[in-house]
């Protein structure tokens, strides 16, 4: 963010116009100035790309231009992208961001140099609007290459199998198609900061390189609601949120732990849209600390390295690191300091079946009691460990209606496998180790994957089951405030009826006011056979493709292994069934909703 | 007068519901089938009730659940239409199956002889009630402005009159029961049919101001509290032969806490009809009230106010004008107990019948005595039936002699016999459901009155009354559903853990008790009632009860009139 006014004297402008325009700043939010920002460089470059996100900076002759291309699901790739391309321009490159969503092969046709930034998910699947794009590359019909250049930021979490897996098919594939790699594709883990921020920086040397232009820092003035470098609260320095409530809102009976947590905001200058998600940075339980400090025979006050710091092991393993998952990187950190024959055979490429079942239901706690380690150093172990990664929680309100809070829908994660209880490091962070007037770190992670439609006539379909009906209730709220006219109907769906209909009574006073047209339930367990809420989408196919052609969009939020996916076929079954279609139309059709954004996921 | 001659705009917001109701279909059909509430609309829980079903929710969860962003726990209570409280063993094997399937795992004998089943869920109401009328039984018109279920004397087994009046408690049921077939149609499936005749001919659109409530009494049983009803015939024979009834008009127990203008009220035998005059003249009273009943404050929409307001006369004129004949003079006649005679008793025909005390008439599994197994046991064997009685307790009913040894070993091997449970206080104990289904409860009933019996056990025991009975009612709000202020001695919720306290009433039923002490907490109702029951164990006359006894010492003035019953000064 600039700093301070706009004077006559810290800008190229006089001061009159640097008056109108620290008018119009005073009242624009981040995605407005970003937007802004992109239109007034296209502007200058001539080219009149009106609706470019970034755009071309002050051109230099002696840089080459590069694309950024971004393939995100969550936003966090899109982010990156446009931190990359401001570093870019600042540098004097012709910088352009560009999306795999609406990026066509006449496109890729006309780049030459070309930053990838694209992110994995489920079981190595790239993100839902870089789909096409994907298929198109790897397919008979991708465009040759050759005299390109480019590189990978692959993002993805290293506690999946498959991790990184789509940046890698692409590193892959373009090195195929002819082009040349000019930096070595980059993993990142869930906590990419540093790693992405290294590659822009290397890559946009090499790049700087290659004509023997010197790069210079360029006077233009870029905003970005994304880049941690800029807002004053973010991954790297969280706010710390003053918790104002957390109740339980599964009744008695229940069989499971569904939390409603609203945290103070007031004073901090958050802001955040319906669909943005809040990031908690969480602390690993201390019991669980000492009883790893323990197993592996350590001394608790040990001083280690804690991110930039140093700190005490018991503080370090609490605080800095992930102590619970088992990812491949640590495994392999971990079997170097082993003299285990059995952990590194279990790492070879032909044990991955039986690696992944020894890893389903265990956590770093169980690989040391199995393949225990003589004499271990404090420091040697912390080595092996990734950063403790903050958790992404849908938020469930709306900054409009309330803007001094955020409220989140937390399922606390407990379960019982090999002999011990477990949980899940943020959930029962938020659940049991942190009581009302407390604080917890927390930062705004904007989606815009997740929008509600900008014309507020626009009819709503949300499928939303289990703490996936949380971004649902911001988008109720906002449209409420809003006064939009447009139509919503909900499909929510849980255990049983009587303990976990998360906020029941809001949806009955919307319903009540007209808010909510039409909401449709499916209990699973209140009956012999189980009912989801796909179920129920099929039971109302006719009215709910009478939705769509009339211009609905189509949400789904929850759980990304299961449901989402049994949500998309119903989708493509009524969709089918209902316009008559073939499979391919079927198909054609929800990707035609995809692209125009009227079918959009937030899944986890 | 607010009566149904008014504009229905003049008129309680009721009236207009069940003018528009389509007699009793509402929107229930739509109600029952929105899943996203366990709740019927508003509008339809008013309805419900006319086909014996009353949306409760459980009010110890209300608080927890609203913070919790949960509508209440809806649940609903079923009552059934049950006319002289007889059900086969078929019949009671069934309904404990309903009860274990869709209800709360008991049943409950209410105090007009009948069943109910309490947290019957919304999704399985339907398939409750299919449940029900699969065992040839039904719970039409068990609730609402209608006539209720009719009670009698209990047990038809024991003599053919009793035999008689339960078939007449039957045939008057039958005769105002509801016409609608909402019921059919709502819960049973049945496809509606087009029709041109009003579906009611008796109750029209708006049925009836409020309740209406109808007891039979085989003298010198007043078990069913003859006077505490709308409408009571009182049977009179001549050697075991049926001869007619009295007939008592007028009764009803409810009022509100002060409000003087709110009273219970003793009915008032106004003349005798014979046996084939019975179905007329029910239908006939209860035609005057449909007609004259205040419909415009419920409050005040008993038959006992249009009594009260216009006079015995008018009414005696107005009902004979409707009948085309004059009343004859009421008979003598004599009631001696409200109570059950307990234990084996044998009929005129020579089977026998057992009295079996159900504490406030819960059949339920309790930790240490299993009671409901064991009436489930029983049922399977017996040859007879079940008969229900007003005292919430229940009648083996047409055991043989053979049958007899193996009923009674049953009886002990199920702590049915010989157990503390039986105390004579405990066995003339009522009290209603209250907290945490009923919505109008102001403090426990059901719940609280086993300890509070306890305590005045031990009183008890210390004077030497182990085996006097006295009656105790509780009820947790002033309804009357336990019928409290017939009791020796009554206790009526004000607030939780404050009841008012009656006492002076007739063990026959027929004289109610007075106000004793207001407002006070269990410290305070033992402290107060402990010298009474001492004194009364000294210094009572031979065969003097405990409610003539507290008026004899003057601990309380005899209550003469129900209008006088809130009038501070009377």
């Amino acid at each position: 963010m600039a700093q301070g006014p706009l004077l006559d004297t810290n800008s190229p402008l006089n001061a009159e116009q640097a008056a109108r325009l620290n008018e119009l700043l005073a009242t624009l939010h981040n995605d407005q100035m970003t937007w802004i920002s992109g239109y007034l460089a296209g502007l200058a470059a001539g080219s009149g790309a009106a609706n470019a996100m970034v755009s071309e900076a002050i051109t230099t002759e002696s840089l080459p231009a590069i694309t950024i291309l971004f393939g995100s699901e969550t936003g966090n790739a899109q982010g990156l992208a446009q931190l990359a391309a401001e570093r870019a321009q600042r540098l004097g490159f012709q910088a352009n961001v560009a999306n795999m969503a609406d990026f066509r092969k006449s496109d890729l046709k006309k780049v030459d140099n070309l930053m990838v930034v694209v992110s994995t998910h489920g079981e190595g699947d790239p993100p839902d609007p870089a789909e096409e794009f994907y298929a198109l590359m790897h397919g008979r019909k991708a465009p040759a290459l050759k005299g390109k250049r480019f590189t990978v930021l692959a993002l993805g979490d290293s506690s999946y199998e498959n991790f990184c897996q789509t940046g890698h098919d692409f590193d892959a594939r373009l090195e195929a198609l002819g082009a040349e790699r000019i930096y070595p594709c980059v993993d990142c883990d869930v906590d990419f900061d540093d790693p992405a921020s290294d590659w822009i920086d290397a890559v946009l040397e090499c790049f700087g390189k290659l004509t023997g232009a010197q790069p210079r820092p360029s006077n233009v003035v870029a905003f970005s609601s994304r880049s941690a470098e800029k807002t004053t609260w973010s991954r790297k320095n969280p706010y710390p949120a003053t918790v104002l409530e957390n109740i339980v809102l599964n009744g008695r009976g229940s069989s499971k732990e569904t939390r409603h947590i609203e945290l103070s905001i007031e004073d901090s200058g958050l802001t955040f849209e319906p669909g943005d998600s809040l990031g908690v940075v969480p602390q690993n339980n201390p019991v669980y600390v000492e009883r790893l400090v323990e197993t592996l025979g350590l001394q608790a006050d040990t001083a280690v390295a804690a991110g930039d710091d140093r700190a005490s092991l018991h503080a370090a393993l609490t605080q800095s690191y992930e102590i619970t998952t088992i990812t491949r990187p640590f495994l392999e950190r971990y079997a170097a300091l082993t003299e285990s024959n059995a952990l590194q055979a279990l790492l070879r490429e032909e044990a991955k079946t039986d690696l992944r079942q020894y890893i389903h239901g265990r956590h770093i706690l169980d690989v040391i009691q199995d393949y225990p380690v003589k004499g271990l150093a404090a420091e040697d172990f912390i080595g092996t460990l990734r950063k403790l990664p903050p958790r992404l929680y849908s938020i469930a309100s709306s900054h409009r209606v309330a803007p001094d809070e955020v409220h989140l829908t937390v399922a606390a994660v407990r379960y019982h496998s090999h002999g011990l209880n477990r949980e899940g490091v943020a959930s029962t962070f938020l659940a049991d180790r942190i009581v009302e007037g407390e604080t917890v770190p927390v930062y705004v992670d904007s989606n815009p994957n997740f929008r509600l439609p900008t014309d507020p006539q626009t009819p709503i379909i949300m499928v939303g089951p289990g703490t996936g009906v949380a971004p649902f209730r911001a988008f109720l709220a906002e449209r409420e405030e809003l006064g939009a006219a447009g139509r919503n109907w909900l499909f929510f769906g849980d255990r049983n009826f009587l303990s976990d209909f998360l906020y029941q009574i809001e949806w009955l006073n919307w319903r009540k006011r007209g808010l909510l047209t039409r909401i449709d339930v499916a209990f699973s367990r209140d009956q012999a056979e189980k009912v989801y809420v796909q179920h129920r989408m099929r039971e109302n196919a006719r009215e709910l493709y009478a939705w769509l052609e009339e211009g609905a969009s189509f949400y789904v939020c929850g759980d990304g292994e299961g449901m989402a996916h049994d949500v998309h076929q119903a989708l493509l079954d009524i969709v089918r069934e209902q316009g008559g279609l073939s499979d391919d139309q079927a198909l054609d059709y929800v990707r035609r909703l995809q692209k125009e954004k009227r079918y959009q996921k937030d899944v986890y | 007068m607010n009566d149904i001659s008014r504009p229905l705009e003049e008129l309680h917001p009721n009236e207009r519901l069940k003018h528009n109701s389509e007699q009793l279909r509402g929107t229930l059909r739509e109600s029952l089938a929105d899943p996203v509430t366990g709740a019927v609309t508003d509008d339809d829980t008013q309805l419900t009730k006319f086909h014996g079903i009353y949306q409760q929710d459980d009010r110890d969860l209300r608080s927890e659940r609203r913070k919790q962003k949960l509508e209440p726990f809806y649940q609903f209570m079923v009552r059934l239409r049950l006319p002289g409280g007889v059900c086969t063993t078929k019949q009671w094997l069934a309904l404990d199956e309903l009860a274990r399937q869709y209800a709360n795992g008991t049943l409950r004998l209410t105090t007009r002889q009948t069943f109910q089943f309490h947290g019957v869920l919304k999704r399985n109401l339907k398939a409750h009630i299919q449940g029900i009328n699969a065992t040839l039984l039904d719970t039409m018109a068990a609730c609402g402005d209608v006539n209720r279920n009719v009670i009698a004397t209990a047990n038809p087994w024991r003599s053919p009159v009793h035999r008689q009046v339960y078939d007449f408690a039957h045939r008057i049921s039958q005769h105002l029961r509801p016409r609608s077939r909402a019921y059919f149609e709502i819960f049973l499936d049945e496809k509606p049919v087009a029709r041109s005749e009003p579906e009611e001919p008796n109750y029209g659109r708006t049925y009836l101001p409020r309740k209406f409530k109808i007891a039979l009494a085989v003298p010198p049983d007043n078990d069913i509290d003859v006077f505490a009803h709308d409408l009571g015939f009182i049977a009179i024979t001549e050697q075991d032969e049926l001869l007619g009834f009295n007939i008592s008009v007028g009764g009803g127990m409810g009022m509100s806490h002060g409000e003087p203008k709110t009273f219970p009220r003793l009915a008032d035998v106004i003349g005798f009809c014979r046996v084939e005059q019975v179905l007329d003249v029910a239908e006939q009273v209860m035609c005057v009230q449909r007609d004259f009943g205040d419909r415009k404050d419920r409050g005040h929409a008993r038959f006992k106010y249009t009594i009260e307001d216009r006079g015995l006369d008018w009414f005696r004129k107005e009902l004979e004008r409707r009948l085309g004949y004059a009343l004859e003079a009421p008979r003598a006649f004599r009631f001696e107990t409200t109570g059950d005679p307990y234990g084996w008793q044998k009929g005129t025909d020579g089977t026998w019948h057992f009295t079996l005390s159900v504490e406030n008439g819960r059949v339920a599994d309790h930790p240490d005595y299993p009671l409901m197994s064991g009436l489930r046991e029983i049922a399977k064997v017996h040859k007879g039936d079940y008969a229900l009685t007003t005292n919430q307790n229940l009648i083996i009913a047409g055991v043989s002699e053979a049958q007899k040894s193996n009923i009674q070993s049953l009886l002990e091997q199920y702590g049915m016999v010989g157990t503390r449970r039986q105390s004579a206080l405990r066995r003339h104990a009522m009290a209603c459901v209250a907290l945490p289904t009923c919505g109008l409860a102001m403090a426990e009933s059901e719940r609280y009155l086993p300890s509070l019996i306890d305590k005045l056990d031990v009183i008890m025991h210390e004077a030497g009354l182990a085996d006097d009975p006295i009656v105790v009612r509780m009820t947790g709000c002033p309804n009357g559903c336990a019928r409290p202020y017939l009791a020796e001695i009554g206790f009526v919720g004000k607030a939780l853990g404050k009841y008012n306290v009656y006492l002076g009433a007739s063990f026959s039923g027929e004289r109610m008790n007075r106000l004793f002490r207001e407002n006070i907490g269990e410290t305070e109702i033992i402290d107060s009632l402990a010298p009474l029951i001492r004194d009364y164990a000294q210094q009572r006359q031979e065969g003097e009860r405990f409610g003539d006894f507290v008026i004899r010492v003057g601990a309380v003035k005899p209550m003469l009139a129900g209008r006088d019953f809130q009038q501070p000064t009377a």
